[in-house]
């Protein structure tokens, strides 16, 4: 391979060539084209690569629901912080879950008020910790979709089979099918086209997505996170909706097989079985969660360890649960950038350096200065929400053009 | 959170191994993908190996995307 064979993915030079067929392209269209990224990675890769600013003003970009921290319902976290405040137990967890605000209180706060609460890099690790600490119970947050969901069986079976019996997860694991269905369905909402997620497809594989495609007749892109390879799924999504095709593509097909990874699904199938469940802000989506099957109950912290979980209550006014599903964009909630920042976040798509809110904050700025966009995106807000509200009028902002 | 890196295998002894990528090195657990070997590249995903990164198919990605970049309009 060679040595700056990882540059060329981010060459802008590459990139630039493309731009001119993605504007020509974007000129047949007479009405808005409306395309979501379902993956919160593809969210702030799209950000950095600055494919926001060069799209034409037909094209319109939307967030999906694929960032795990912020699909994860309240009652969740606030059964973590639960557990948390008992002495012999050690939370281990993603880095991303800490700073999420359940009803009262954070996994972060409790750590500064002592509570044994440890971010690991990886499962194992978490088993490490197991290993130990034989007096404690290791609970893991087990959040995240199909990418993550494997590496947490393979924890979980792992403990089975070596007897590491103080070790147990707490999971909130979702899928991400299921969720386009439902957005597929929705009617409210309209998408064009779905940019697919590229590291869950490295799991499921390419088929899963195929019902979009028949049934709801939506072209489908599986994408790399790359400029280039953004670049070049947009083009063949574009080109899908002007030749009046709906099929799935896979533009990632370095890392994407159509069969996904079958030592993944099968280990997901062993330990896994599917639910309805709760996403948060969207409410109960059928058979899109994965509880742990009986076999395993011995290391299902939520059967295991019963303890007091306190009344939901959601941040009032949050606009989380409709920014996820495209229908509105963050620049539409009254705290955002105000009393919501990424440094004291209200709702978890600010929390989540996936998140739209936070992406917004963080990139959309900056993405229309560097691009000199700034005057052209000023007063595209009226036309740029989620499609379901695209009649309102809303703020004029600098950035506006690059939401919902 | 479903953040893949690319990394190249430069040791593998069972389950375990370790990947570089531009110098940075990091653990790998190979139970989600067996059959890799030492010098192919993996995606990476909190510790695991979770698919191989065909090199080849990197290489024709950017020859399709000249391709697409070039191709004269029919219109
Ligand atoms: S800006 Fe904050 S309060 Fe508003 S939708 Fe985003 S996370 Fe929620």
């Amino acid at each position: 391979m060679k040595n700056n064979f990882f540059d060329e993915f981010s060459d802008s030079k590459k990139t630039r060539d493309l731009t001119q067929k993605i504007k020509q392209t974007a000129k047949d269209f007479k009405e808005e084209i409306f395309l979501m990224e379902v993956c919160g990675t593809h969210t702030v890769a799209i950000f950095k690569s600055g494919i926001k600013s060069i799209l034409p003003d037909n094209i319109r970009l939307l967030s999906g629901p694929g960032c795990p921290v912020c699909v994860t319902p309240n009652p969740y976290l606030d059964r973590a912080i639960a557990l948390s405040r008992s002495d012999d137990i050690i939370i281990t967890t993603f880095g991303d879950m800490m700073r999420v605000p359940g009803s009262s209180s954070s996994l972060e706060k409790e750590k500064t008020k002592g509570k044994d609460i440890r971010m690991v890099y990886s499962t194992s690790d978490a088993l490490r910790i197991a290993r130990d600490n034989p007096d404690k119970n290791v609970v893991f947050l087990g959040v995240g979709f199909e990418t993550t969901s494997p590496t947490v069986a393979f924890a979980l079976k792992e403990a089975k089979s070596r007897k590491i019996n103080n070790f147990s997860v707490l999971s909130a694991h979702k899928l991400i099918p299921p969720a386009l269905r439902l957005l597929a369905q929705s009617p409210d909402l309209k998408v064009n086209g779905f940019i697919c997620p590229g590291h869950v497809s490295t799991i499921i594989g390419t088929k899963p997505y195929k019902f979009l495609a028949d049934q709801y007749h939506i072209p489908c892109v599986i994408s790399g996170f790359e400029p280039v390879d953004l670049f070049q799924s947009l083009f063949l999504l574009l080109t899908q909706i002007k030749n009046g095709t709906a099929k799935v593509e896979n533009q990632y097909f370095r890392a994407v097989k159509d069969e996904g990874n079958p030592n993944a699904l099968r280990l997901i199938d062993e330990i896994f079985q599917t639910t309805d469940s709760l996403w948060r802000g969207i409410g109960i989506i059928p058979q899109s969660g994965l509880v742990i099957k009986e076999e395993y109950q011995e290391f299902d912290a939520e059967k295991k360890i019963p303890v007091l979980v306190e009344k939901n209550r959601e941040p009032k006014g949050c606009l989380c649960g409709l920014v996820i599903q495209g229908k509105k964009s963050p620049m539409d909630c009254p705290y955002y950038a105000k009393q919501c920042t990424p440094q004291s976040p209200i709702g978890p798509c600010m929390v989540s350096s996936e998140g739209s809110c936070q992406a917004f904050f963080k990139y959309g700025q900056m993405n229309a200065r560097v691009q000199g966009q700034g005057a052209r995106d000023q007063g595209q807000g009226s036309r740029v929400k989620g499609p379901g509200s695209r009649v309102k009028k809303t703020r004029n902002r600098e950035v506006n053009k690059n939401n919902g | 959170m479903c953040l893949g890196v690319p990394v190249k295998v430069i040791q593998r002894e069972g389950n375990e191994g370790i990947g570089e990528f531009k110098g940075v090195k990091r653990n790998i657990n190979f139970a989600l993908l067996d059959e890799v070997k030492v010098g192919e590249y993996v995606i990476l995903h909190a510790g695991f190996a979770i698919q191989r990164l065909d090199q080849d198919d990197a290489e024709k990605t950017l020859e399709l995307f000249e391709e697409l970049a070039k191709a004269n309009d029919e219109e």
